[in-house]
C-alpha cells in the first residue's frame, strides 16, 4: 500500500507513556476468534497462566469441551527441547483423537513459549505432516511479550495471509477483522445491494474457506487492531481502503463508502441503499444522543477500539472528550478517525497505570471506558465505568446495532441516575 | 505437557495474590510479563473488590527482554514503595519471569529499600494456586518471626491465670470459600466459650498482627489448603498446639469444640447443644424422610470434600456415591474418608473425567465447585457449590457461613434446596398422566375460571431401554396402578431386568420378578 493513501491530515500527537500496563494480552482474542472460526481448534502451548486467563477472560465454563485450550509445560518439558516437542506431539495427538471433527488446530505461542524459543512454525509442518493432511496446523502468536490484547486477532490473520490463495486480479472485496455473524450477515446484504461484485470476510465462518488475495483485492477494515495483517495483505497486492470503522450512523456510512466509491457504485444507488438504514440508525440513536451530550468521558487503553469509541461518543453522541488512550497507535489505521476527532483531543499512547489514575481522579469525567479489573475499584470512588472487554463481545458494528453501542454508554450512566440519591457507603 | 480445557486451580502466583488482597499494609511486586494483569478482575469482579488487589506487576514485553529486564524489577520496586507506602514488600514472579531467572527477590532485597521485602518461590512449572497461597502465608510469617523464635528445647511460657485463654484463626483468605462469614462465626463461637481470637491470617491482617502470632495458646487451621504449613512451622519453633478439625457440619463443630478444651482448657459444654443449630431436628423431622439415601456426589477441595462427605452421611442421611478432590496435594484425607464409605476416591484435576464419573454414577445431588455446577446442570440434576473454585454468585450478599453452627443451618438449605426443586420436577413428570391433574385440563386453581383449553400432548419420556422393550397391556395397565412418585423407578428397573436377561417383551410375572430382584 502506498504511504499517501495513509497519511494523516490529523494533527493530533499523541503523548507517550511508559510503565505498568493493565491489559490483556493476545491470548485473549481466542475468545472471540474461537466463536467466529467455528471448525478450528485453538490449543495455546504455555502456562497454567495462560489457561486461568482464557477461562477468567471467558468469564464462565459455559461450554461442556471449549475449543480452546492449553498445553500446560512442566518442569521436565523445560529440561530440553527435543522432549518438550515429543510432548507437544503427544497432546495434540490425544487431542485429535478426542475431537475428530476439529479440521484446523491452531499452535498458539504464549509468553514462556517464545521464552524458552520453542518453535511452532516448525511443530506446525512437522504435526501436519504427521497427521497426513487430515488436520490443518497453523501457528501464531498470542503472548503478552509481543501482542496485546486484541492484536492476537492481527497476529492470527497476519500468519493466514500467507496462507491464502491467489485472486487471479478478480476485483472482490474483502472484509477483514471479526464480526458477529449476524453483522456480517447485515453487511453482506447492504454489499449487494451496492452491487459490490464479490465480497468476502476474513476471516469466516470455517477455517479451510480461505479467500482469495491479489491485485484485484481491495481490503475495508472491520476492526482498528490489523495493522500487520493489512500490511500482510499489501505484500499480496491487496489495496487498504482507507476508512474510518463501522462505529455508530456516521462511521458505518463513511465505511460504506470507501467501499462503495473503490467499486464506483453511484451517488444515487449508493443513498438509495443506505439512506434508509442510515436514518434508522440516526432516529434510534438521538434518544442516547439526548443523555450522552455534555457528559464527560475518558478511555483508558485497552482493546485499540479507544480512538475509534472517542469519535463515536464524541461526533455522535456529543460527549465531550477527556483523556484518549490506546495501547499503541497506528497512524496509518487511525488516520479517518484521528482526522475527525476534536483537535484538543488529549490522546495517550501507553500506559503507565498509577500516573493515569490520578489524572483520571483529578479529572472525575462521567464515564470511564476501561478493563475489567479497573472497574469495581472506580465504582467505589464514585466514578461511573464501562467496561470495555464487553464492546469485543457484543455486536456493536453497523447501522443496525449503532443504538445498542450507545446504549452500553447510556445504562451505567441511567442507572447512576436511578440510584442517585440511594447512598452505598 | 499437561492438555488443559478448564483448570480448578490458577497459577501459584494467584495464590501469592490472594495472600496480599487478604492483607493491610503488604504490597506484592510481582515479575510479570504484559497480560499478567488479569488477575485484578478475579479480585475486584469475582468478589466485588472496592480495591485493585495490592500488586505492581512489572508486565515486562519484548523489548524490555532485549534491555535489562533486571532494572525494570527496581524501578517498580521503588514505583511501588514510594506510591503505595507498604510496611511489608513481598516479590515474586510468575511463569514467564520465572525462566528469565532475574531474582527479583534477591535483587529487591539488596536495594536498601526501607521496609521488609520477602522473596516468593512461586514454582509456576510445577505447583499451583493454593500452594502458592500456602507458601505466601508461610513465607511472611516464617519471615518475620523467625529471628523471634524461641531457642530449641526452650519452655513455652504458661499463660497467666487470669488471662482467657487465646488461638489465631489461621488460613482464611481473599477468594477462599465464604471466608469472611465463617471467621466471623467461629469467632462468635469461641467468645461464647470464653476463647479469645488473637489473630486472624491472613484475611484482615497487618504485618503487626502476624508479628502478635505466637502469643495465642494455639492455632486454628481453619483452611488446611493455605494455613497447613504455617502451622507446622508455628508448632515446631513456637511450640504452639494446633487444632486440626475443620468445624463445617454440627459434628465437626462439636468435634472442634471438643479439641478447643483439649488445647485451652476452655469449658464448651454450654454450646454443645442442639439449640444452636437447626439441622439435627428438621434432619430428623418427618419432611427429611425424604432424603433418606439420596445418591450425592461431592468434589471439591480436600478439606471442604471430606466435611460434606462427613455431613451427607452421618447428619443428612444420604448415600455418598462418589467423593473425590482436585488438589492432590491433600487427597490423603479424602481417600482415607472415601475409604470409610467404601468407595474409591477420585483423585484428578480434568473435570471431563469428573463429568464422566457424575454420568456413570447418576447421582441425584452433585456438590461441587463452579466446575461440577456447570456438569450437574448440563446432566439436568440439583447442585450446591460448597467449595472454590467459585463464581460471583457463590460470593453473596447476605452472611452464609459453612462453618459452626449457623453453617450447618446454611448447609442444610443450600443443598435441601436443589432436590426439592428435583421433587417439584419430579412431581410435575409424575402427574403428567393423572387422570385429573394432565397437561390436557385446565389447572385446578383455575377451573372455576372456566375455558378449558386443549394443550399439546406431552411427547412419552423414551430411553435407550424402552426403544427395544415392549410392555404388553397388562403390564402397562399394572405399571398404571403404581404409585406415580415411585412409578418411574419401578418401569427403569422393570426395563433394566428385562434388558439384561435379553427378554423383548415385559408381561406381569416380568414386572413382578423384577420387583423382587431390586428389593433383595
Amino acid at each position: 500500500m502506498s504511504s499517501a493513501v495513509l497519511a494523516s491530515d490529523s494533527t493530533l500527537q499523541a503523548r507517550q507513556e511508559r510503565g505498568q500496563r493493565a491489559v490483556f494480552c493476545g491470548l485473549t482474542s481466542i475468545v472471540w476468534l474461537h466463536r467466529k472460526i467455528q471448525d478450528a481448534f485453538f490449543l495455546v502451548v504455555g502456562s497454567r497462566t495462560c489457561a486461568h486467563l482464557l477461562q477468567s477472560a471467558a468469564g464462565v465454563m459455559i461450554f461442556a469441551e471449549p475449543r480452546f485450550a492449553t498445553a500446560i509445560l512442566q518442569d521436565k518439558d523445560l529440561a530440553g527441547l527435543a522432549d518438550c516437542n515429543e510432548e507437544l506431539d503427544r497432546v495434540v495427538g490425544q487431542l485429535v483423537e478426542r475431537r475428530p471433527d476439529i479440521k484446523t488446530v491452531f499452535l498458539v505461542g504464549s509468553c514462556p513459549s517464545e521464552v524458552i524459543k520453542l518453535d511452532l512454525g516448525n511443530a506446525a509442518q512437522r504435526l501436519q505432516r504427521n497427521h497426513g493432511g487430515k488436520v490443518s496446523f497453523v501457528d501464531f502468536t498470542g503472548s503478552g511479550i509481543e501482542t496485546t490484547f486484541t492484536q492476537g486477532e492481527d497476529s492470527c490473520l497476519q500468519r493466514l495471509a500467507g496462507e491464502l490463495p491467489g485472486d487471479d486480479g478478480v476485483e472482490q472485496l474483502l472484509v477483514v477483522g471479526t464480526l458477529a455473524d449476524i453483522v456480517e450477515d447485515q453487511f453482506r446484504r447492504l454489499f449487494d445491494a451496492l452491487g459490490i461484485p464479490a465480497v468476502r470476510f476474513f476471516p469466516g465462518r470455517r477455517a479451510e474457506e480461505l479467500p482469495p488475495v491479489g491485485a484485484g483485492t481491495r481490503v475495508l477494515l472491520a476492526q482498528p487492531w490489523l495493522g500487520d495483517t493489512s500490511r500482510a495483505l499489501a505484500e499480496r497486492g491487496a489495496t487498504l481502503l482507507p476508512a474510518p470503522y463501522p462505529l455508530g450512523a456516521e462511521g458505518t456510512l463513511a465505511w460504506l463508502r470507501a467501499a462503495a466509491d473503490a467499486f464506483g457504485v453511484s451517488a444515487a444507488r449508493f443513498d438509495e441503499v443506505t439512506s434508509a438504514p442510515y436514518q434508522r440508525a440516526v432516529k434510534a440513536l438521538a434518544i442516547h444522543r439526548e443523555r450522552l451530550a455534555g457528559q464527560t468521558v475518558s478511555l483508558l487503553p485497552d482493546s485499540q477500539l479507544e480512538i475509534p469509541l472517542a469519535r463515536f461518543l464524541a461526533e455522535e453522541c456529543g460527549m465531550q472528550l477527556g483523556e484518549v488512550g490506546t495501547p499503541f497507535l497506528e497512524q496509518a489505521l487511525m488516520a479517518e478517525e484521528l482526522a475527525r476527532l476534536p483537535e484538543d483531543t488529549e490522546l495517550t499512547e501507553g500506559q503507565d497505570l498509577e500516573p493515569q489514575l490520578a489524572r483520571l481522579r483529578a479529572a472525575r469525567p462521567d464515564l470511564t471506558v476501561c478493563g475489567l479489573g479497573i472497574a469495581n475499584p472506580l465504582e467505589a470512588e464514585g466514578l461511573r465505568t464501562k467496561w470495555s472487554i464487553e464492546l469485543v463481545f457484543t455486536p456493536i458494528q453497523g447501522f443496525d446495532q449503532a443504538a445498542d453501542l450507545a446504549g452500553l454508554f447510556t445504562r451505567p450512566l441511567a442507572r447512576e441516575q436511578r440510584l442517585g440519591g440511594f447512598q452505598w457507603s | 505437557m499437561e492438555l488443559s480445557l478448564w483448570t480448578y486451580e490458577g497459577p501459584p502466583h494467584v495464590g501469592a495474590i490472594r495472600v496480599a488482597a487478604s492483607m493491610e499494609g503488604v504490597h506484592l511486586l510481582l515479575h510479570s510479563p504484559q497480560g499478567d494483569t488479569y488477575a485484578d478482575l478475579l479480585f475486584t469482579m469475582i468478589e466485588r473488590h472496592k480495591r485493585r488487589p495490592p500488586v505492581t506487576y512489572t508486565t515486562f514485553q519484548a523489548r524490555d527482554l532485549g534491555d535489562d529486564t533486571a532494572n525494570l524489577v527496581l524501578r517498580a520496586a521503588a514505583d511501588a514503595c514510594q506510591h503505595h507506602q507498604p510496611q511489608l514488600l513481598l516479590v515474586g514472579d510468575s511463569c514467564t519471569a520465572e525462566l528469565l531467572q532475574d531474582q527479583p527477590g534477591t535483587l529487591v532485597n539488596g536495594a536498601g529499600l526501607p521496609i521488609p521485602v520477602i522473596p516468593l518461590e512461586m514454582l509456576a512449572y510445577s505447583r499451583k494456586e493454593n500452594w502458592g497461597a500456602s507458601e505466601t502465608l508461610y513465607s511472611l510469617v516464617r519471615g518475620l518471626l523467625s529471628a523471634r523464635a524461641p531457642a530449641p528445647g526452650g519452655e513455652r511460657p504458661t499463660r497467666e491465670p487470669d488471662r482467657a485463654p487465646s488461638v489465631n484463626l489461621l488460613g482464611p483468605s481473599s477468594l477462599g470459600f465464604r471466608c469472611r462469614d465463617d471467621v466471623r462465626e467461629i469467632s462468635e463461637l469461641l467468645e461464647r466459650v470464653g476463647v479469645r481470637v488473637n489473630v486472624v491470617a491472613p484475611l484482615g491482617a497487618s504485618p503487626g498482627d502476624l508479628l502478635r502470632i505466637p502469643e495465642a495458646d494455639a492455632n486454628v487451621c481453619l483452611y488446611p489448603e493455605v494455613a497447613d504449613t504455617t502451622c507446622d512451622w508455628l508448632k515446631r519453633s513456637f511450640g504452639q498446639p494446633v487444632i486440626r478439625t475443620v468445624p463445617i457440619g454440627v459434628g465437626a463443630t462439636r468435634d472442634f469444640l471438643r479439641e478447643v478444651t483439649e488445647v485451652t482448657g476452655a469449658d464448651v459444654s454450654g454450646v454443645l447443644d442442639d439449640e444452636f443449630s437447626n439441622l439435627p431436628w428438621y434432619s430428623r423431622s418427618v419432611d427429611s424422610t425424604y432424603l433418606t439415601g439420596k445418591r450425592v456426589f461431592i468434589f471439591a477441595d480436600a478439606s471442604h470434600a471430606v466435611a460434606a462427605a462427613r455431613i451427607a452421611s452421618e447428619e443428612l442421611g444420604f448415600d455418598v456415591v462418589g467423593l473425590g478432590t482436585y488438589a492432590r496435594e491433600q487427597a490423603r484425607d479424602v481417600r482415607q474418608m472415601a475409604k470409610s464409605l467404601g468407595l474409591e476416591a477420585l483423585i484428578t484435576d480434568d473435570y471431563l473425567v469428573v463429568e464422566r464419573a457424575v454420568a456413570d454414577l447418576q447421582p441425584e445431588l452433585v456438590l461441587g465447585t463452579q466446575m461440577e455446577r456447570h456438569i450437574a446442570k448440563r446432566q439436568g440434576i440439583g447442585c450446591a457449590v460448597i467449595s472454590t473454585p467459585a463464581h460471583v454468585q457463590d460470593y453473596p450478599a447476605r452472611y452464609s457461613p459453612q462453618m459452626g453452627f449457623e453453617g450447618a443451618n446454611v448447609i442444610f438449605d443450600s443443598w435441601v434446596h436443589p432436590l426439592m426443586m428435583g421433587l417439584e420436577e419430579h412431581l410435575l413428570t409424575m402427574f403428567r398422566e393423572d387422570f385429573e391433574f394432565n397437561e390436557q385440563v385446565t389447572a385446578s386453581h383455575l377451573a372455576s375460571g372456566g375455558g378449558s383449553h386443549e394443550r399439546a400432548a406431552p411427547q412419552p419420556a423414551a430411553d435407550a431401554a424402552s426403544l427395544t422393550l415392549a410392555w404388553d397391556a397388562d403390564a402397562e395397565q399394572e405399571l398404571k396402578k403404581i404409585p406415580f412418585f415411585v412409578r418411574g423407578k419401578a418401569r427403569r428397573n422393570t426395563e433394566r431386568y428385562a434388558a439384561e436377561r435379553g427378554l423383548e417383551t415385559i408381561d406381569l410375572d416380568t414386572l413382578y420378578e423384577a420387583k423382587a430382584h431390586f428389593s433383595n
